[in-house]
């Protein structure tokens, strides 16, 4: 397993340092998902387990045994980047053979590797392919498949799927997933689309300015966002304390209506037995709900949807009153677990 | 006429009436000089008789300086690119202080005067000199060092600048998967800086072929060059016949050379694939020693001649003195010149003036030309042949070039030859590749949907030109004029050709004062040096401080 202990990146003439002490634990066979926002340190912090970045302070191991003081390319983890970088003055095969003729894999073996590997990734016979000629999609799946040639002991993925369009996004994602669980790998990916990252981990960490702020498995993750910055990234559209997170709770029936909550834009759905009240402040139709901004009494501002099977829930014109439920399910209470 | 077509037509006569001035200047100054060259090789009394050509080429001499010219820079291409490599990594790819200054000082060589040069390492080389134990003085060896110091800011600086903008991720996904420090070099970095590496090449190489004023101060009568060869026959042995058959010659294989230049240029021009803004370099390594060790034998190359030449000319056999300098206001021990060593300096100064001044003119021309989008084949095709006809000045040597003026522009109508303007003219041309190098790739580089979005605005044509083009051109303009001014005040070749006795540049008094005996001379010509090759650092200075990474690259 991967373990980075107290690991700290500092850049010349930065006041703060990029990594600051991150701890991270990833058992063999699964998939870590790093999560921040755009310079929080995610990248800088793969680029140390890499062994790319000169360490400030910390260490990097595998299965006990330490590996910071190992140059990249003895350590075994595949990188692979947002953008591919596949070596252009190479064919697709090519590429993919790469790492295995550096090792003085036999031809054929080569051949054989790098057909599977195509298969793999779902991209059979593009090996004689310029990598020009190749979609944002496939040349991602080409660099999957350059990295998984090695078998390597861990894959590191820096926003692999990010610079796709949405929905080819989602296809890869799911790909992914059932790439690396079909080859084994283990993986550290890094990420700030918090969808990609439920999408292919099994775990996750929230890292803020160098520092990790939260761990755990996905699961626990979402439904626990440690603070309400963590939960604004998660995806939750509304984050509540004091006395409106108690009226909310306490209208959605929780047991204990103390703390603060998260909401995502379904937690609040019209219902003419609903019991909290507001004025609804705009209304706009998406394909799969109505969705509102409703200025609730004694909570204000909130997001809520009114949803077309709910009886009595017809969306409602701006300015008029309406009435609210609540789906506990929907929301989330802060403070980690 | 659809109105398509019709505009389509204008463009193509809009850009054809900027290439006018530029093309006319071209054809009198370049096409009709280097054609009566080779008229001249070709036609013996009126008829075609290309068996002269032959019998030229068939001498024994002739085989000997044909062998010596190509064997000495081949061996000096590989020695400069060999050490131009390192030190392009270590001043492209490493953070340290001082970077900047180094990046301006291995610039430096490349503008300094053939002659300056050739004094530099003479002084360095001789018997009584600091490296006069390696008895290297009038050998080969000599005249190769002489071309690497040269021509290692063109490796430096155009391999430099590709490889500054090379994105290292790339090369940190080969070393995650595996590739070892020299297999990432030799597998990742290496193709994709190899056009880079043949352009350079092939330029250095031209360039050494084509040298004219290291070979002459240092190579003495038993090595000759092509360029020397047509030098020495046509001022001293008076063969004009054998001297146009030479030109001929070199023009052929400069021509191909360009050729062979251009098309790894536009290769790479496809292919190139640049980090944007990303900081590519990082700070020097334990296991970049060796690296660092080549680079700073390199940088010696560059420092020793140059340490020598300023000590040489602050001492004499009393000790350090600054005799050699007052000296500069005479005409030397023994009347060695015909105007003070002061006096050329002016003139130098005012002939550098008008050749930038025209070499600018031109230049802007040319480059607003070539770097127009024409929609059609036929209007790409003719602007890549402009592009190219204009590089040709850089590869046809100087010596030529003076050579052709001499014998073309001798009657009427254009009877130039005691014109004031021929040297300027001649001049420019040289640093009119230079100028349209540094101004043609900015102004490709502007978006064109710019120009677009201003006359969607309103804008006139003119218009455009001064709120899109001249803001993105404005600091390369500088750079360039201060790059045309620092080759026009060094220029050599065809300056010793075409200069008026009375009228002699700096450099060409240079030359005078080294080839007569008397070590006042000696002394003078080294101070004359050390002041011509200031001027040229402060103009580089000035130009390096604009920042512009690009000047000087191929």
């Amino acid at each position: 397993m991967l373990r980075t202990r107290d690991l700290t990146v500092r850049f010349d003439g930065a006041a703060a340092p990029a990594v600051d002490g991150v701890d991270l634990d990833l058992p063999t066979g699964q998939v870590l998902a790093v999560l921040g926002p755009s310079g929080s340190g995610k990248s800088t912090l793969l680029r140390a387990v890499a062994g790319l970045e000169t360490l400030a302070r910390g260490t990097v191991s595998w299965d006990d045994a330490d590996v910071t003081d190992v140059p990249t390319h003895r350590r075994g983890f595949a990188l692979m980047f947002q953008d591919g970088q596949l070596f252009a003055h190479q064919s697709v095969a090519g590429n993919v053979g790469y790492p295995l003729r550096l090792r003085r894999t036999p031809r054929p073996v080569v051949a054989r590797r790098v057909e599977e590997l195509l298969e793999l990734v779902g991209l059979p016979g593009f090996g004689a392919r310029s990598t020009s000629g190749l979609s944002g999609g496939e040349r991602q799946r080409v660099a999957l498949a350059r990295s998984l040639a090695v078998e390597p002991r861990l894959l590191l993925l820096d926003e692999p799927l990010s610079a796709l369009d949405r929905g080819l996004r989602e296809r890869l994602a799911r790909d992914l997933r059932d790439i690396l669980v079909a080859a084994g790998t283990t993986a550290l990916l890094v990420t700030h689309d918090q969808e990609e990252a439920f999408a292919v981990a099994d775990r996750m960490a929230l890292v803020r300015a160098g520092r990790v702020v939260q761990s755990g498995t996905v699961d626990a993750v979402w439904h626990h966002p440690v603070d309400a910055d963590a939960a604004r990234f998660l995806g939750y559209a509304t984050v509540l304390d004091g006395e409106a997170a108690h009226r909310v709770l306490a209208a959605g029936g929780a047991a204990d209506a103390t703390g603060q909550v998260a909401l995502r834009r379904s937690a609040l759905a019209l219902g003419f037995d609903g019991p909290l009240r507001g004025r609804v402040l705009s209304a706009r139709a998406t394909p799969d709900a109505v969705r509102l901004t409703v200025d609730v009494e004694g909570v204000g501002e909130v997001h809520a949807v009114a949803d077309e099977d709910r009886p009595g829930a017809a969306a409602p014109g701006v300015g008029h009153d309406v009435r609210l439920v609540v789906d506990l399910t929907r929301t989330a209470r802060l403070g980690g677990f | 006429m659809s109105p398509h077509t019709s505009t389509r037509t204008r463009t193509g006569l809009g850009v054809a009436a900027l290439a006018v001035l530029p093309l006319a200047v071209l054809a009198v100054f370049f096409v009709l000089p280097v054609a009566g060259m080779v008229a001249r090789g070709f036609f013996s009394d009126g008829s075609f008789d290309p068996g002269a050509v032959l019998e030229v080429l068939g001498r024994p001499r002739t085989q000997r300086v044909l062998w010596f010219t190509v064997w000495s820079a081949a061996a000096a291409t590989v020695v400069t690119v060999l050490i131009g490599l390192p030190l392009a990594f270590v001043l492209h790819r490493l953070r340290f202080p001082g970077r900047r200054v180094l990046r301006a000082f291995v610039l430096m060589p490349f503008v300094m005067p053939t002659v300056v040069v050739g004094v530099a390492f003479r002084t360095l080389l001789v018997p009584s000199g600091p490296l006069g134990g390696l008895h290297l003085d009038g050998t080969p060896a000599a005249i190769v060092a002489a071309m690497v110091f040269f021509n290692l800011a063109v490796v430096a600086r155009t391999v430099g600048v590709l490889w500054e903008g090379l994105d290292r991720r790339r090369e940190e996904a080969a070393a995650a998967l595996g590739a070892s420090p020299w297999q990432v070099f030799r597998t990742v970095t290496l193709p994709a800086l190899t056009p880079a590496v043949v352009s350079a090449a092939s330029v250095v190489f031209l360039f050494c072929a084509t040298s004219f004023g290291v070979v002459l101060t240092l190579g003495g009568l038993r090595y000759a060059t092509v360029e020397t060869e047509i030098y020495l026959l046509t001022t001293q042995l008076l063969d004009l016949r054998a001297a146009s058959a030479l030109s001929v010659l070199q023009l052929v294989a400069v021509c191909a050379l360009l050729y062979l230049a251009q098309r790894t240029r536009s290769a790479r021009e496809q292919t190139l694939d640049r980090a944007g803004v990303r900081e590519t370099a990082r700070r020097p390594r334990r296991r970049d020693a060796p690296v660092l060790v080549v680079a700073g034998l390199g940088l010696l190359l560059l420092v020793g001649p140059l340490a020598t030449l300023v000590v040489g000319s602050l001492r004499d056999s009393d000790g350090w003195t600054l005799d050699h300098y007052r000296a500069l206001a005479t005409t030397g021990e023994g009347g060695a010149l015909l105007v003070p060593a002061s006096q050329a300096l002016a003139n130098s100064w005012r002939v550098a003036v008008d050749a930038t001044l025209l070499a600018m003119l031109l230049g802007v021309l040319v480059s607003l030309t070539v770097s127009r989008q024409v929609p059609g084949r036929a209007g790409r095709h003719g602007l890549a042949a402009i592009d190219a006809v204009f590089m040709l000045p850089l590869g046809v040597s100087a010596v030529t070039l003076g050579f052709g003026f001499l014998i073309t522009l001798d009657r009427p109508p254009l009877d130039l030859r005691g014109s004031a303007l021929l040297v300027p003219v001649a001049q420019a041309l040289v640093a009119l590749p230079l100028v349209v190098r540094t101004l043609a790739p900015v102004l490709r580089s502007v978006d064109p949907r710019q120009r677009q979005a201003a006359a969607s605005l309103g804008a006139s044509p003119a218009r455009v030109l001064l709120s899109v083009d001249l803001p993105a051109l404005w600091r390369p303009l500088l750079a360039a004029t201060g790059f045309a001014f620092a080759v026009s005040l060094g220029e050599f070749g065809a300056t010793s050709f075409l200069t008026r006795p009375e009228r002699p540049t700096l450099p060409v008094v240079i030359y005078q004062l080294i080839s007569r005996p008397g070590e006042q001379n000696l002394g003078m010509a080294l101070a004359a040096s050390v002041v011509l090759g200031l001027l040229i650092v402060a103009v580089m200075t000035l130009v390096e401080r604009l920042r512009l990474g690009a000047v000087g690259s191929f």
